[in-house]
């Protein structure tokens, strides 16, 4: 499913370009500059015969401080781009998947209230992977977190072993809202994706992302969380983030600003 | 050592047709209902994306736990060596095999893709708890089946006690491993336990052994065959103390989870106001799976066949009950992504989930109980699994 979209407008870099680097700097400084190179490529999107790699790593901030209480923009972008039916539409809303929600969080003594996105967190060390009999779940090697839809049983034990209630099964047959490059499928689990036909067309962002900073709040950053230079990356330098529940030490893609 | 006469049931009463023809039907609804679930996908069911796991579950994991205990009295007669008990182990044995096999049907019949079985046998993921269990079933079919071949064919009959012990040793690990599938889950917070492993195994010596006396009364009441006191009793004992190592455990269990203030909440839903699943465990699983068979078969009501039916029975229902507290309870208690806050969502966080099972789960769940009882009745009549008698002269001669 992740392999869909290669992205033809990426091409190597030129041999002219190349010779224009070589010549302009020292050996020790293209040595230096060459693995960011490496790394912007990647992030253009890859062609289809090549693997993800493990050189990135995707991520997101979600600053909840700019997070809207009552704003569901990134509930509904997920919903479109990946076609699945808003939970206030389905016949059936406790068994209606729900790839993103939002979250409200109130502390019972200083009143103190957050909002914020929850969805999964594609953990480096996903207890969803760990539990499936099949290998169905697994991780990308860029730390993005799938469901293979040929080998899911539906056996639901990711769906018990997800610490963040992250995943659905998909209870009923589904309609024409499907979209060509996110398969689904009846008896299947899933979750978010962190829109990965997106990243793999070199979109650089997902549905939510982009939704968030349409509406003005810009209370969420995808990017590469292991290239230094990413926007994500300064970000998350300066801003003290946490992860949801940290105590199980799984080293989450997505960290939390204000909570 | 006096022989003992083994013999087919003769199988071709009406009465034997009765039965067969009741749990055939019951099969058939079985099948009707996992058709139904399959055609129109779990949408159909009470289960949810917060109740995952459903009724289908309870009777599987029970049929499966269930399974390994029915073995114990085989397991008693091969690898401890008590003689009065050899008699006993063949129907033990198929009993065993006859369980896993509706479990496990229940549970593979309540996969999403229940189509995909074939996926399941041949994609592994060995970190996985669930694959370790599809090949400690599959063992446990090869290994039960092998020893169950040792006691009815003589020439490969010095083979038994080793069979018996592969399978004994074989079944312990495959409890471990269902009680595993709860215990290795970090997510919620009344799973994620080493107990759960002994505590499922002590679970399934007393569903197994309650299930197996009740088959073995049947089976002699029917057939007119004699079945003297004095099986019946020692059996009686052993059942006692199962029941009251469960109990055991389950006061382990929680006391331990009590202690911590971050289960406060959670032990509070199962234990004070937690609705149906607080009056399941103090009424169904506790008082009429473990308080009240006690009584009955540690007083003198024991004496009396009715009554350790009745006491058997108690322990079954009481056990399904225990299942239901223990996978549904579980789930019905909120995630608890951020410790401390109120919590709210369109995925209903922070509430306590109900569930209402439809009636595919319960039937499929039926026909689970359904088809192990018909291999049962079929094994009974086409291999020499039953003693002539089991009388209390001829079992005696035994222990001489």
């Amino acid at each position: 499913m992740s392999e869909m979209n290669p992205n033809q407008e990426t091409a190597p870099a030129s041999p002219e370009r190349r010779r224009f680097v070589g010549g302009a700097a020292a050996a020790a400084a293209g040595l230096a500059i060459a693995p960011g190179v490496m790394l912007i490529e990647v992030a253009y999107g890859r062609p289809e015969d090549q693997a993800a790699s493990s050189a990135v790593r995707w991520g997101m901030l979600v600053d909840t401080t700019k997070c809207a209480s009552g704003c569901n923009e990134c509930v509904s972008a997920c919903s479109t781009e990946n076609g699945w039916t808003p939970v206030a539409e389905s016949k059936h809303p406790k068994q209606a998947p729900q790839w993103i929600r939002k979250l409200e969080l109130q502390d019972p003594l200083t009143q103190m209230q957050t909002s914020l996105p929850m969805m999964c967190q594609h953990c480096a060390e996903p207890p969803c992977v760990d539990v499936c009999p099949t290998g169905a779940s697994f991780k990308r090697a860029d730390g993005i977190v799938l469901v293979n839809r040929h080998t899911c049983i539906g056996c639901r034990y990711c769906m018990m072993a997800c610490p963040y209630k992250a995943r659905s099964l998909v209870h009923e047959p589904l309609n024409d809202t499907q979209k060509p490059d996110v398969p689904r499928g009846i008896g299947c689990v899933e979750s978010c994706t962190f829109c990965v036909q997106k990243v793999d067309r070199g979109d650089g962002t997902t549905a939510c992302v982009e939704a968030c900073t349409a509406a003005g709040h810009n209370a969420l950053l995808f990017g590469d969380m292991n290239d230094p230079g990413s926007e994500i990356s300064k970000r998350l330098r300066e801003l003290p983030t946490k992860q949801v529940r940290a105590d199980l030490n799984l080293n989450l893609g997505i960290r939390y600003h204000g909570i | 050592m006096a022989s003992i006469t083994f013999r087919e049931v003769e199988g071709s009463s009406l009465k034997y047709w009765l039965l067969f023809g009741g749990l055939g039907l019951f099969v058939l609804f079985g099948a009707l209902a996992w058709n139904t679930m399959h055609h129109h996908g779990h949408v159909i069911t009470g289960m949810d994306n917060q109740i995952v796991w459903g009724l289908p579950h309870v009777f599987a994991v029970f049929l499966i736990v269930a399974a390994s205990g029915a073995l114990n009295v085989a397991s008693i007669a091969s690898v401890f060596n008590k003689p009065m008990y050899k008699p006993l182990a063949p129907l033990s044995a198929i009993l065993a095999l006859a369980l896993m096999l509706g479990g496990l049907l229940v549970l593979v019949l309540d996969l999403g893709r229940s189509d995909r079985l074939v996926v399941a046998m041949t994609h592994f993921n060995f970190k996985s708890m669930f694959t370790w269990n599809v090949f400690l079933y599959s063992g446990f079919f090869a290994l039960v089946g092998i020893y169950l071949w040792t006691m009815l064919d003589r020439s490969v009959k010095a083979y038994t006690k080793a069979a018996g012990t592969a399978a004994f040793i074989w079944r312990l690990a495959l409890t471990t491993g269902t009680g595993s599938l709860f215990g290795f889950l970090i997510a919620r917070e009344l799973y994620g336990s080493a107990v759960m492993a002994p505590m499922f195994i002590i679970m399934s010596f007393a569903y197994g052994l309650a299930i197996y006396l009740m088959v073995l009364a049947a089976a002699y009441a029917w057939t007119g065959r004699p079945l003297g006191d004095i099986v019946i009793q020692r059996l009686r004992y052993l059942l006692a103390v199962f029941v009251a190592a469960v109990l055991y455990f389950v006061v382990v269990h929680h006391m331990t989870s009590m202690y911590f203030t971050k289960f406060h909440a959670v032990e509070a839903f199962i234990l004070l106001n937690g609705g149906i699943f607080t009056t399941l465990f103090w009424i169904g699983q506790i008082l009429i799976g473990g308080v009240i068979p006690l009584v009955i078969l540690l007083t003198g009501m024991g004496k009396s066949r009715t009554w350790l039916m009745i006491a058997c029975a108690l322990v079954i229902l009481g056990g399904l009950v225990q299942m239901y507290v223990t996978i549904i309870g579980a789930q019905a208690w909120p995630l608890d992504l951020f410790p401390g806050m109120v919590q709210s969502s369109s995925f209903f966080d922070g509430e306590v989930h109900s569930y209402a099972p439809s009636a595919p789960e319960l039937f499929l769940g039926l026909g689970g109980i359904a088809i192990a009882l018909l291999a049962t009745t079929f094994g009974v009549k086409v291999l020499r699994l039953l003693p002539e008698s089991l009388d209390d002269a001829t079992v005696a001669k035994l222990e001489h």
